[in-house]
């Protein structure tokens, strides 16, 4: 046997040897196996929960929307974004189910504000598919743009809705 | 960005049962046994060896039997500990054909082949293997045997006084006909139930009661009873089996499983000193004790003079000329060492002919089997089971620690075998029965929990018309 083959074979052994280390340390890494999220109820969430587009883009939009108050079905929002305070960033897909604001444990959007009331305010379609903001009797009161809410009132596609510090505002 | 919706639950993944991954591991490391006897063949004789393809085809039917037997029967087991086991036999099979081929030892008297029987003790260690899971469906059921099992320890333990000591140590038993077994590998595993049993009762009271003193949980005088009298009897073992691997295995394992099943720190400084005292203590008048701690400190000076310390010298030569890659399989001078190189010695072997890089490969498949049991012992979701798959994995750790560092002159050298590495029946056999024993309960851990029954509130209301 030549001296070649001997060492080709020698060195090759240990290779082999030590690739099958390394692919069993590579079966415990895949055997790490995390959570799983599930998404219930309908299948769209998963398409809109991809990531925000540019933020110009999504301001540019509204303005134009809120000139059409007829195509409302077409340009209904999708989503609600919370686009100032602690919540920053904060997207909540809008399925047809009534959203509830304030620092109470079970609202669907748990404020962390000081300005905030337990029960703040709601946000629900009404039954032609438009979005409705409702507050519930807070004491610092809801602010849809600049004006204080007193009854029930549509949220136009991108008006700034305050409430304390956090603001959130409906988006395609 | 947090996406915040109020549709999605969080659980976790099942485990996968990756019965196919094992399978594929598996037929790589059989894969990587023919290799090395090839090699070996090709170096010592330039031919392939005629028994390569009987040999090859024995390890795959082994491998294939324990396999399926795994796939119908452990069906969520590690996937893992199957392959490792069987690239360990397979090599060690492939390193003890090697030295059978030595001309050197087989001039020597002592020596004998012992590659075809290993094959057999390996087939029947893979029996054991199928027994155990076939056998034991619930690893909970040996909780039953708590006390029993501690009997049987005693006995396998004390049986080796009543034989007649072979090279220095009374561990093995001689039954005529049949050959001489070494009840000490046995006993490791069925003291683990014993003390997995005891320890899940009692820990309680020895986690619990105890004082402060300098940042560390000192336990009552009453709770050392149990700690003393495992030492008194490990010292036991030393003193009159003068066999300081089963003694050091018993005691570390007994001390792993404590700090496991009670979380306090002192007892792992309670038995290193106890340890320490012990080995000092019976090494001051113990002849074969000595004989090893000299060959320990300083092997070249009894070169020629005193056999020990030549054996001793002989092993780290050979680490020596092995170097970093090794001299390659099949041309190394191991067989210097004559007396036991193909079984407490075959690490030198090993280290002489596949260098560093192969010894720290070895060291690492036995650190992986560890790792495995280790995280069994996490995912099971019973006590007994935890505390018996660390005790199972603890031992196995200890006992590779044992003896390479002996053989590495790191500590005394004991007797013991490298598992499946070694020739010699009982340890291979054993060890079979232990890797069954952690695949057994790495199946019950990872299994998925099963579906929940239906509750009855959860039935829609039926409204009962008259």
């Amino acid at each position: 046997m030549s001296e070649l083959t001997l060492t080709v074979m020698r060195l090759g052994f240990l290779a082999v040897l030590w690739l099958f280390v390394i692919v069993a340390v590579q079966v415990i890494r895949s055997d790490l196996f995390g959570t799983r999220v599930t998404q219930r109820g309908s299948r769209r969430t998963a398409a809109e929960a991809r990531p925000q587009q540019g933020r110009q883009q999504q301001q540019a939009a509204p303005p134009q929307q809120r000139q059409q108050p007829g195509r409302q079905r077409r340009g209904a929002p999708t989503k609600l974004v919370v686009s100032e305070g602690t919540l920053t960033g904060t997207t909540v897909a809008l399925q047809g189910q009534t959203i509830t604001l304030g620092r109470a444990h079970d609202s669907t959007i748990v404020l962390d504000d000081d300005y905030a009331s337990s029960r703040h305010a709601r946000i629900y379609p009404d039954r032609d598919g438009q979005w409705i903001v409702e507050d519930l009797g807070s004491t610092n009161g809801t602010y849809l743009e600049r004006t204080r809410l007193t009854t029930p009132t549509p949220v136009p596609l991108g008006a700034p809705i305050r409430i304390g510090k956090t603001v959130i505002e409906l988006r395609k | 960005m947090s996406v915040v919706t109020n549709t999605t639950t969080i659980g976790a993944i099942d485990a996968p049962s990756r019965r196919n991954t094992e399978l594929a591991l598996v037929i790589f490391a059989v894969a990587i046994s023919v290799f090395a006897y090839a090699n070996v063949g090709l170096a010592l004789n330039g031919e392939l060896p005629s028994g390569m393809l009987g040999y090859g085809a024995g390890l795959a039917l082994l491998g294939g039997v324990a396999h399926l037997v795994v796939r119908r029967f452990a069906k969520y087991a590690d996937p893992l500990l199957l392959p490792l086991a069987t690239l360990l036999n397979g090599l060690g099979l492939a390193l003890i054909w090697r030295l059978d081929q030595s001309e050197r030892l087989l001039a020597h008297p002592s020596f004998a082949p012992a590659a075809s029987k290993q094959l057999i003790f390996s087939a029947m260690g893979v029996a054991l293997f199928v027994g155990v899971l076939l056998l034991l469906k619930d690893h909970r059921i040996l909780q039953r045997y708590t006390y029993i099992s501690m009997v049987v320890a005693l006995v396998l333990l004390i049986l080796p006084m009543f034989f007649p000591a072979q090279f220095g140590a009374k561990i093995w038993i001689t039954i005529p006909g049949i050959g001489s077994i070494q009840p000490g590998e046995f006993a490791k595993i069925v003291i683990a139930v014993f003390f997995s049993g005891y320890l899940m009762v009692k820990r309680d009271a020895l986690a619990l009661a105890s004082r402060r003193f300098m940042g560390m949980y000192l336990p009552r005088g009453r709770d050392l009873g149990p700690i003393l009298a495992i030492w008194a009897m490990s010292i036991l073992i030393l003193v009159f089996e003068t066999d300081l691997g089963t003694s050091l295995l018993f005691f570390g394992m007994f001390v792993v499983m404590l700090y496991v099943a009670t979380e306090r720190t002192s007892w792992i400084v309670f038995g290193l000193v106890m340890s320490a005292v012990g080995a000092v203590g019976v090494a001051s008048f113990e002849p074969h004790v000595q004989d090893r701690v000299t060959a320990w400190l300083d092997p070249f000076a009894g070169w020629g003079t005193h056999p020990a310390s030549e054996q001793m010298a002989q092993v780290l030569m050979s680490f020596g000329s092995g170097g970093t890659l090794g001299t390659g399989l099949g041309q190394g001078h191991s067989d210097l060492i004559l007396f036991a190189a193909n079984t407490d010695f075959i690490l030198a072997t090993v280290g002489e002919e596949l260098g560093l890089a192969g010894v720290m490969a070895f060291l690492l498949l036995y650190g992986l089997i560890v790792e495995r049991g280790v995280r069994t012992a996490l995912a099971a979701r019973d006590p007994f089971g935890k505390l018996l798959a660390i005790g199972l994995s603890g031992a196995f750790a200890i006992q590779v620690f044992v003896v390479a560092g002996g053989v590495m002159g790191l500590i005394p050298l004991t007797g013991m075998t490298m598992p499946f590495l070694a020739a010699g029946g009982s340890s291979v056999i054993a060890n079979w029965a232990l890797i069954g024993i952690l695949i057994r309960i790495s199946d019950t851990a990872r299994r998925p929990a099963p579906a929940p029954a239906p509750s009855t509130d959860a039935e829609m209301t039926q409204v009962v018309r008259p």
